[in-house]
C-alpha cells in the first residue's frame, strides 16, 4: 500500500470551534467512504465470490487496520504525522531556520560562525551602497558560479550595520519568544481548562468569567500594556544597573511569559470542552470506583486523552504568537534595544524602505516563513491526531486500483473456467 | 426574552466594571508619566516633578486615582489627556466613526469574500482549486498585518499612483494575472476537462481583454460606468442571482429580477437629474436606498406565484446591486475633478490620514476622497481576516454536506443547486454567527496597527499615542469602548443564533 498522503492540509476547523453542544464533528462523505481499493457502488459483488473488501477494506487484520496492527496510539499518530508532506516541509524549514540562525550568531556568549555582530553600533564600510551582496548561482538566475554570501548578504542600513546579523538575531528572539509564550499559554490554559472542566460548578463559572474578561480586549491591546510595563519598569522603579542588565538579557523570556498570560483563553476553552466530555466516560468512573484521587484521574486518565487537542492548539497558538510579538515590537511595545527582533527591525528602518527595500524584505520574509511553517506543523498534527483522517488516494490511484482489481477478477474467472 | 436580555446586560456591565479595575491597575503600573522629567537637566527639575505628581495625584495609591476616574466616567466625564490638555471627549470625536468605518468595511468585505470562496472551496474538495485556496489562505493567515500595511503603503500606493498617472499595459504581468483569473474560474466552476479548458480560455481572454480596453481607451482618466455599464451589470446579476437562488426554471423569480433591473436602469437618468438639482446628502441616499428596496419587494410580490418570498428576495438583491452601482457611477463622475484638484495633484491613492484636509468637496467628492483613503487600510485588514473566514466557512460547509439530511435531499432527487443553496448553505452559515464577534475583536486589534501605519486619527492610534504619552484617561476610554463593542457584538451574535437556530432557546 502506498503510504504517501495526497492531502497536504486538513480543514482548519475543529469540532470544538463550532458552537452548541453535541455538534457533529466535521466529516465528509468521501473521506469515510473512500476506503482504498473499495469503490462503493461501483463493483458488482456476486454472491459466493470472495468479498473484495477483505483485501483492503474494513475489519480486523486487513487494510487500514493491518497497517496499524500492534502499534501504540503514539506510534500511529507519529506515523501519520511523518507522512504529512506539508507538516514535514514546515518542520524542515523551521529546523533549518533555527539551526542557521543559532549557528550563525551563536547562543548567548558563544559566538557563531558569522563574522559580524548584531550590535547596532558596529558599523562597517559601505559595500555597494549597502545593497545585499548575496548572489545566486547562475542556474538559479544569478551571476556567480555558486551561492555566495559576500560581506553583507542581506545588505546594510544607512549607517552601515550588517543586516544579516540583525535578522539572524531577530529570528532567534522570535523563536525564543514563540517557545516561551507557547509554554506559558500551555500551562495556564491546561490548568484553567482542566480545573473548570473537571470540577464544573462554581469554580468553572468563576474561571470562565476570567477567560471572558481576557478575550474581551484585542490581544494586541493587552500585549501593548504588558510590553509597556516591561520597558517602563526599570526607570519607573529605579532598578539598579545589575537588575537592568539582567532584565535586558531576559527580555525575550519575560515578554514571552507576559504574552502567554494573554493568549491562554482559547486553549483553556478547548481543554475545558474536552474535559467536560471525557469526565463522563466509563473509564473515569471505573478509576474513581477504584479509589483514584482527583489528581490521578486528571493527570493519568483524562489528560492523555485530551493531549491531541492540546498539542494541536498550542502549535497554532505559537504561529499567531510570532505575528503578535513582531507586531508589538513594531509598535514599540515589545522587544526594544539592545535586543533585536524582526518587528523591531522593520519598525526602525521604516523610513528607509524606498531607498533600502532589503531592510524590509528580509525580516518580513523570515516572519512569514516561521509563521507559515508552524501553521503547517499544526495542521499536520491535527491530521495526525484526528482518528477520522483517512488517506484519500488520488483519482489516478483509484482508477489504477479499480483497473487492477477488474483485471484480476477477469483472469480469476478465466482461470476458473 | 426580556429576562435574558436584562441578565446579559447586567452581566456585561459587571464584566466591564471588573475589566476597568484590572486594566486601570495594569495601565497605571505600566505607564511612567515622569519618564521625560527624569532625563531632564533643567534646574527646577524637582519643582517640575512635584507639580506633575500633584497634577496626576501620583502620591496617592492607584485605587484612589481609579475611583476618581470611575466617578468621572459614570457621570459622563471621560477625563483629560493631561499632556495635550485636550478632553478625551474631544479626542474621541471623529475617532470613533473613523475606526468603525474602517473595521466595518473590512469585516463586511472579508466576510462576503471569505464565505463565497470558502463555500466554493468546500464544493470542490480535494481538487487543485481547493488545495490552491487552502495554500493561499494559509499564507495570508501567516502574514503579519503591519508588514502588509507597510508593504501597501511604501510600495503599492506609489506604484498605483504612478500607473494612474501614466497608464500603460504591462504585457507579462497582465498575462500572468489573466491566467490566474482563468485558473480560478476554471477551478471554481469545475466540470469535465473540456469544460475547464473552455472556461479557462474564456476567463483569461475576458480578463486580459477588459484590462487592455480599460488601459487603452483612456477609461482610467475619466472612469465611470454609465447607463450601459450599470445596465450590463444589473441584468447580468439579475440572471446570476436567479440562477443561484431560484433556478432559471422559476420564471416568476427570473422576471421579477429582470423587471427590477429594468426599473433600476429606468430611473438612472432621473437620478442624475435629481442629483443635479438637489445636492445629495447622507439621509437622501438612505431614503433612496430604502425606497429601492421597497420597490423591489413590490415587484417581487406582484409577480407573485406560489413562492413569493424567493422572487422578492432576488429582486431586493438585484435592487441593492443596481443602487450601489448607480452610486458608484455618480461618485466616479467627479473623479477627473478630484484627480486634478490642487490638494490631490494627480496622486489619488492616499497613504496618510482618513481624508484630505482642506479639500473643498461636495458630497460626492467627499465620498470619493473617503474611498481612496479607505482603500489600502481596508485591503490590509481584509487580506488577513478573509483567510480565517475562508477556512472556517469551508470547514462548516463540509460538515453540513456530510450530514444525513443532505443525503436524503439528494436521494429524493432534488437538483444539486437546491441541495446546496436551500439545504446546506443556511445551516453552514449559522456557525459564523459565533465567530464574527471574536473576529471583530481581532479586527479592532488589527485596526490599531493599520491606523498607526496609515496615520488615521482613529481610536487605535489614539490608544497607541496615549500609551506612548503616558496618558491614562484616553487609554481607559479606548478600553471601555472596545470592551462595550465586543460585548454588544457577542450579545447580538447570541440573539442572532437564537433566531436562526430553533434548537436554541434564549430563555433557558
Amino acid at each position: 500500500m502506498n503510504t504517501n498522503d495526497d492531502r497536504p492540509f486538513e480543514d482548519s476547523i475543529r469540532p470544538d470551534d463550532l458552537p452548541g453542544e453535541g455538534t457533529v464533528p466535521p466529516e465528509d462523505v468521501r473521506k469515510d467512504e473512500a476506503v482504498p481499493g473499495v469503490l462503493p457502488g461501483t463493483l458488482p459483488v456476486e454472491p459466493g465470490e470472495p468479498v473484495l473488501g477483505d483485501e483492503s477494506g474494513r475489519g480486523e487484520g486487513v487494510g487500514e487496520a493491518k497497517e496499524v496492527e500492534g502499534l501504540s496510539q503514539g506510534q500511529i499518530v507519529w506515523r501519520r504525522f511523518v507522512r504529512h508532506k506539508g507538516a514535514m516541509a514546515g518542520l524542515g524549514v523551521l529546523l533549518a531556520i533555527a539551526l542557521f540562525s543559532f549557528s550563525a550568531m551563536g547562543i548567548g556568549p558563544i559566538r557563531g560562525w558569522w563574522q559580524y555582530s548584531d550590535n547596532a553600533l558596529a558599523t562597517h564600510p559601505m559595500i555597494n551602497n549597502g545593497a545585499p551582496t548575496i548572489t545566486l548561482p547562475t542556474w538559479l538566475g544569478g551571476t556567480a558560479a555558486t551561492l555566495s554570501f559576500g560581506d553583507h548578504p542581506f545588505g546594510q542600513d544607512n549607517i552601515g550595520t550588517d543586516n544579516f546579523a540583525a535578522v539572524m538575531k531577530g529570528v532567534q528572539t522570535s523563536l525564543l519568544v514563540m517557545l516561551v509564550l507557547g509554554l506559558t499559554a500551555l500551562i495556564v490554559g491546561v490548568v484553567v481548562g482542566a480545573l473548570s472542566g473537571y470540577y464544573r460548578g462554581k469554580l468553572d463559572t468563576g474561571l470562565m468569567r476570567v477567560t471572558d474578561l481576557v478575550i474581551t480586549l484585542p490581544v494586541i491591546v493587552l500585549g501593548a500594556v504588558l510590553g509597556k510595563l516591561l520597558s517602563a519598569a526599570p526607570d519607573k522603579f529605579g532598578w539598579s544597573i545589575e537588575t537592568r542588565i539582567a532584565v535586558d538579557a531576559a527580555m525575550p523570556l519575560l515578554l514571552g511569559i507576559l504574552l502567554g498570560l494573554v493568549l491562554w483563553p482559547s486553549l483553556a476553552r478547548l481543554v475545558r470542552a474536552e474535559f467536560l466530555g471525557l469526565r463522563e466516560r466509563e473509564f473515569v468512573d471505573s478509576a474513581r470506583v477504584a479509589g483514584a484521587s482527583d489528581w490521578r484521574i486528571i493527570t493519568k486518565h483524562i489528560l492523555p486523552n485530551a493531549v491531541g487537542v492540546i498539542i494541536v492548539n498550542t502549535t497554532l497558538l505559537m504561529s499567531s504568537a510570532v505575528v503578535l510579538e513582531t507586531a508589538l515590537s513594531f509598535l514599540g511595545f515589545g522587544i526594544s534595544a539592545p535586543n533585536v527582533s524582526l518587528g523591531n527591525l522593520i519598525s526602525i528602518n521604516q523610513g528607509a524602505f524606498q531607498t533600502r527595500p532589503w531592510l524590509f524584505w528580509w525580516p518580513g520574509l523570515f516572519i512569514i516563513l516561521i509563521a507559515l511553517s508552524v501553521n503547517f506543523i499544526g495542521d499536520g498534527l491535527r491530521d495526525a491526531f484526528d482518528p477520522r483522517t483517512k488517506r484519500i488516494p488520488s483519482k489516478r490511484e483509484m482508477d489504477k486500483a479499480l483497473a487492477r482489481i477488474q483485471s484480476e477478477s477477469a483472469t480469476a474467472e478465466v482461470g476458473a473456467r | 426574552m426580556l429576562r435574558f436580555l436584562l441578565r446579559r446586560f447586567f452581566l456585561a456591565l459587571g464584566t466591564l466594571l471588573v475589566l476597568s479595575v484590572l486594566v486601570y491597575f495594569m495601565v497605571d503600573l505600566a505607564l511612567d508619566p515622569l519618564a521625560d522629567l527624569r532625563q531632564s537637566t533643567s534646574p527646577n527639575k524637582a519643582d517640575l516633578v512635584a507639580r506633575r505628581v500633584a497634577l496626576l495625584k501620583l502620591d496617592e495609591p492607584w485605587w484612589v486615582r481609579y475611583f476618581d476616574w470611575l466617578g468621572g466616567f459614570v457621570r459622563g466625564d471621560l477625563g483629560m489627556a493631561w499632556r495635550t490638555q485636550q478632553t478625551v471627549a474631544s479626542q474621541l470625536q471623529g475617532a470613533v466613526t473613523t475606526s468603525i468605518s474602517l473595521v466595518l468595511s473590512a469585516t463586511v468585505l472579508a466576510l462576503m469574500l471569505g464565505i463565497m470562496i470558502g463555500i466554493v472551496s468546500a464544493l470542490r474538495q480535494y481538487t487543485g482549486f481547493d488545495y490552491s485556496i487552502t495554500l493561499v489562505s494559509f499564507v495570508l493567515y501567516s502574514l503579519p498585518v503591519f508588514w502588509v500595511a507597510v508593504l501597501l503603503k511604501q510600495f503599492m500606493a506609489i506604484g498605483m499612483n504612478d500607473f494612474l498617472d501614466n497608464p500603460t499595459l504591462n504585457v507579462p504581468v497582465t498575462t500572468v494575472i489573466s491566467a490566474v483569473f482563468g485558473l480560478f474560474w476554471a477551478g471554481a466552476l469545475g466540470g469535465s476537462p473540456r469544460r475547464k479548458i473552455l472556461v479557462f480560455a474564456a476567463a483569461t481572454l475576458i480578463t486580459g481583454g477588459t484590462w487592455a480596453f480599460i488601459v487603452f481607451s483612456g477609461w482610467l482618466d475619466a472612469p465611470r460606468l454609465g447607463f450601459f455599464g450599470v445596465g450590463i451589470i444589473g441584468f447580468a446579476f439579475a440572471v446570476i442571482i436567479t440562477m443561484a437562488f431560484a433556478g432559471l426554471n422559476n420564471k416568476r423569480a427570473l422576471y421579477s429580477a429582470l423587471t427590477t433591473a429594468a426599473v433600476g436602469l429606468g430611473v438612472y437618468y432621473g437620478l442624475q437629474w435629481l442629483w443635479f438639482y438637489v445636492p445629495a446628502d447622507f439621509w437622501q441616499i438612505v431614503l433612496l436606498l430604502v425606497s429601492a428596496i421597497a420597490v423591489a419587494m413590490l415587484i417581487g410580490w406582484l409577480w407573485g406565484g406560489p413562492d413569493r418570498g424567493v422572487s422578492m428576495r432576488g429582486a431586493v438583491i438585484v435592487a441593492l446591486i443596481i443602487a450601489v452601482m448607480t452610486f458608484v457611477d455618480r461618485v466616479l463622475q467627479v473623479y477627473p475633478e478630484y484627480y486634478n484638484s490642487s490638494m490631490i495633484r494627480g496622486r489619488p491613492i492616499a497613504t496618510i490620514g482618513a481624508q484630505t484636509p482642506n479639500l473643498n468637496a461636495d458630497f460626492w467628492m467627499a465620498n470619493l476622497d473617503r474611498f481612496t483613503h479607505l482603500l489600502l487600510p481596508t485591503v490590509a485588514l481584509v487580506l488577513i481576516s478573509f483567510a480565517g473566514y475562508t477556512r472556517y466557512q469551508r470547514g462548516s460547509m463540509l460538515e453540513v454536506l456530510s450530514q444525513e439530511y443532505i443525503r436524503t435531499a439528494r436521494a429524493k432527487g432534488l437538483s444539486e443547486r437546491v441541495v446546496i443553496v436551500r439545504h446546506a448553505l443556511r445551516n453552514a452559515l449559522m456557525p459564523l454567527a459565533s465567530i464574527i464577534p471574536v473576529d471583530l475583536v481581532a479586527v479592532i486589534g488589527g485596526a490599531v496597527i493599520t491606523e498607526t501605519i496609515f496615520g488615521w486619527s482613529g481610536m487605535g492610534k489614539l490608544f497607541i499615542d496615549s500609551m506612548q504619552n503616558s496618558e491614562i484617561d484616553p487609554v481607559m476610554a479606548y478600553v471601555m469602548i472596545t470592551g462595550a463593542l465586543a460585548m454588544t457584538a457577542n450579545l447580538l451574535a447570541d440573539l442572532l443564533y437564537a433566531v436562526l437556530d430553533p434548537r436554541i432557546r434564549v430563555n433557558a
